[in-house]
């Protein structure tokens, strides 16, 4: 597989990546290294997941890390209920002995383990890793650099395919120093104009050209806007669904529906009293 | 930054690369003897011949903060293209110096990276008679500016200030420290009955209360976001300021240290260094531009958009020491200050300045900040520190 693959891969799926990203992809794959993913919210960190996910036609395992996420939500943990019933019924045949408790019966896989475990490499997704407590990412290092998971009950379990790991963060927490070095790393910025006309155009074909070059840029310099929520590329896909839903065909010549269909954009009432019509004017004004 | 020059003793590719690695660690990425395999692991990967593909690979698999990532491009020219490089002799032409500057094998990379590189190349004049490059584009900063940062802190934290501030420090987080809750929750020890418990349990003892059971108001500790200026103007106080900062992450309660100037640096981990010449050392690093300009709004933005959401909450004290000029619009510091306050539970400003006689807070950008400051203390010497633990008893 080639770089070019990456990037034709990813774009039949409609995601539009800039070749770090798709590099970085490539290389998570032939060196079978996890890659994190900073940016801003919005820039489609998340989406990659599930672009390769369906690129490589596999599942995607996401584990959605938050604060006081621990080992049994994240990599496995017994089933006590069936293992009472187990031992209640051979109680009644005459006794059960206690390693065949601790089995794969038992075993209830969660995310990590279920991705190590699976026969086809699938995508593991471990969202905003830094929103988890720092206990955690320790814990994680020794799935990243050897793909093994060690279960006292049942010894180590090594991968026999390696998934491909893509970690997201947005920057809450400092993450440390041990698990930058395990992993690739791609930072994701707001895309540039042509990039995000390219994926308007990807995700909505039918929003005519000369709207998607007004939306694009309405919100481009949106952006350089002191804003306390800078809105996302979801955000501007959003937008331009709500607009072609009301029949838009001009932001010129429809200012009551750009006006109201601005809550697709921004998301704080501060935001909202900051980009009156007068501002939008203007922003129109310069784009059109 | 140091000087590249390939020496003619190298021999190939994995010697010229584990000298890309010393470069960029001497530059600050952390990247080891590890890296340098998978670095050629890499490049055996992808088409290495191709200047572009190889640059892409190393940064996505060398850079590993969004720092190093902004910081990549310059110095892998600075390396591979020695672009960083002094020159002694007569200038050449830039084609030509470009050109037999390059490694053999990139010198027929495409138009386009050969356009950015010149531009880089006019970016970088050298300094005739200085020894060291000063950087590209202020992205590097030269090995001698950055020795002299650090050892500016040094002297900073001489041991007696330190004692004092640390001293200081302690009994202000101790006055805020002990707080408990107003509600009894249970517990094993405590002052007073738990007599619905009792009662409850009493009922499995046939009425009979022989189970006591105990509730006392249990602690709820205040944490500490402590922010510290140290621009230009501040230069004088740092010395108190950057040893209380000490003191408040040694205190026991619950701290977390930033400083800032244009830019904000998180350094809870660096002064938690039990070893304080080190501490010093590593904050040094980090106070790159320590004695500039200030932005404070936009350092206090760039903290609420990142570390607020963790950082912040209900019991936090948030810690402001600045003397309040900046350069960013008043109304901005203003508007940064009403959301931190409805994330945190107060604000506290420490300004030097306020120590002085007469001072009224003339500053556009204080009379922008008073109205959503909880107390605001003067703090100019380790006296009027120490002299404001009755006022944090109040908080």
């Amino acid at each position: 597989m080639t770089l070019s693959d990456v990037q034709n891969g990813l774009a039949a799926q409609g995601y539009v990546a800039d070749d770090r990203l798709a590099m970085a992809l490539h290389l998570a794959q032939e060196l079978g290294r996890p890659l994190l993913l900073e940016g801003p919210a919005g820039v489609g960190k998340t989406e990659v997941a599930k672009a390769v996910a369906a690129w490589r036609d596999t599942r995607l395992i996401r584990l959605q890390c938050y604060e006081g996420l621990d080992a049994s939500h994240a990599i496995y943990e017994w089933n006590y209920q069936r293992q009472l019933l187990a031992i209640r019924a051979s109680e009644a045949q005459g006794g059960t002995s206690e390693t065949q408790l601790f089995t794969d019966d038992y075993l209830l896989k969660r995310p990590l383990l279920e991705a190590i475990s699976a026969e086809i490499p699938p995508v593991l997704l471990i969202d905003e890793i830094d929103r988890a407590d720092e206990e955690f990412e320790a814990y994680l290092l020794e799935v990243l650099s050897d793909f093994q998971i060690t279960i006292p009950e049942l010894g180590t379990i090594t991968a026999r395919v390696r998934p491909i790991v893509i970690l997201t963060a947005n920057g809450t927490r400092d993450l440390s120093d041990a698990l930058r070095r395990r992993c690739l790393y791609s930072f994701l910025d707001y895309p540039s104009q042509e990039t995000e006309l390219a994926i308007l155009q990807a995700r909505m074909p039918d929003v005519e050209a000369t709207l998607a070059h007004q939306i694009v840029g309405v919100v481009q310099a949106l952006r350089k806007e002191d804003l306390e929520k800078t809105p996302g590329i979801a955000e501007m896909l959003d937008w331009a669904a709500a607009l072609s839903g009301l029949g838009v065909n001009d932001l010129a010549q429809s200012r009551d529906e750009v006006q109201v269909t601005l809550v697709c954009l921004l998301k704080t009432a501060a935001d909202y009293n900051a980009a009156p019509s007068e501002v939008m004017d203007r922003l129109i004004g310069k784009v059109a | 930054m140091q000087v590249t020059r390939f020496p003619s003793r190298a021999q190939g590719l994995a010697d010229r690369m584990s000298g890309f690695i010393a470069h960029l660690r001497m530059n600050g990425l952390r990247v080891g003897p590890k890296e340098t395999g998978d670095a050629l692991a890499a490049l055996s990967a992808i088409d290495a011949t191709d200047a572009v593909q190889a640059r892409q690979a190393l940064c996505v698999l060398l850079a590993g903060d969004a720092e190093d990532w902004r910081r990549f491009d310059a110095l892998f020219d600075a390396y591979w293209f020695n672009a960083g490089k002094q020159r002694t002799g007569i200038a050449q032409t830039t084609h030509v110096r470009v050109q037999s500057a390059k490694p053999m094998i990139w010198q027929t990379q495409d138009q386009e990276t050969k356009d950015t590189q010149s531009g880089i190349d006019q970016a970088t004049t050298p300094d005739p008679g200085d020894g060291e490059a000063e950087g590209m584009g202020g992205k590097l900063i030269a090995t001698r500016t950055a020795n002299l940062s650090r050892r500016d802190l040094r002297e900073v934290m001489d041991e007696e200030a330190l004692k004092q501030a640390e001293a200081a420090a302690l009994t202000l987080a101790r006055a805020i420290r002990d707080r408990r809750s107003r509600r009894r929750k249970q517990s094993r020890r405590g002052s007073a009955l738990d007599m619905r418990r009792i009662q409850r349990a009493s009922l499995a003892r046939g009425g009979e209360p022989m189970d006591l059971f105990r509730k006392a108001r249990p602690p709820r500790p205040m944490r500490i976001v402590a922010l510290c200026d140290v621009s230009g103007s501040m230069t004088v106080y740092s010395r108190v300021f950057l040893a209380f900062l000490k003191g408040l992450i040694g205190s026991g309660t619950e701290a977390d240290t930033y400083l800032f100037h244009t830019r904000l640096m998180r350094v809870t981990d660096a002064l938690r260094d039990h070893d304080t010449l080190r501490a010093a050392g590593r904050l040094s690093l980090m106070a790159e531009g320590f004695g500039g300009g200030t932005d404070i709004s936009g350092s206090l933005e760039s903290f609420l958009s990142g570390y607020g959401a963790r950082a912040l909450n209900g019991r936090t004290i948030v810690l402001i020491l600045s003397d309040g000029y900046c350069s960013s619009d008043p109304q901005a510091l203003g508007d940064v200050l009403a959301r931190i306050r409805r994330k945190a539970r107060r604000i506290v400003w420490l300004n030097p300045l306020k120590g002085w006689q007469d001072y009224q807070p003339i500053a556009a950008a204080m009379q922008a900040a008073e109205p959503y400051l909880d107390a605001h203390l003067p703090a100019n010497t380790l006296e009027a520190l120490a002299a404001l633990e009755p006022q944090f008893r109040k908080l």
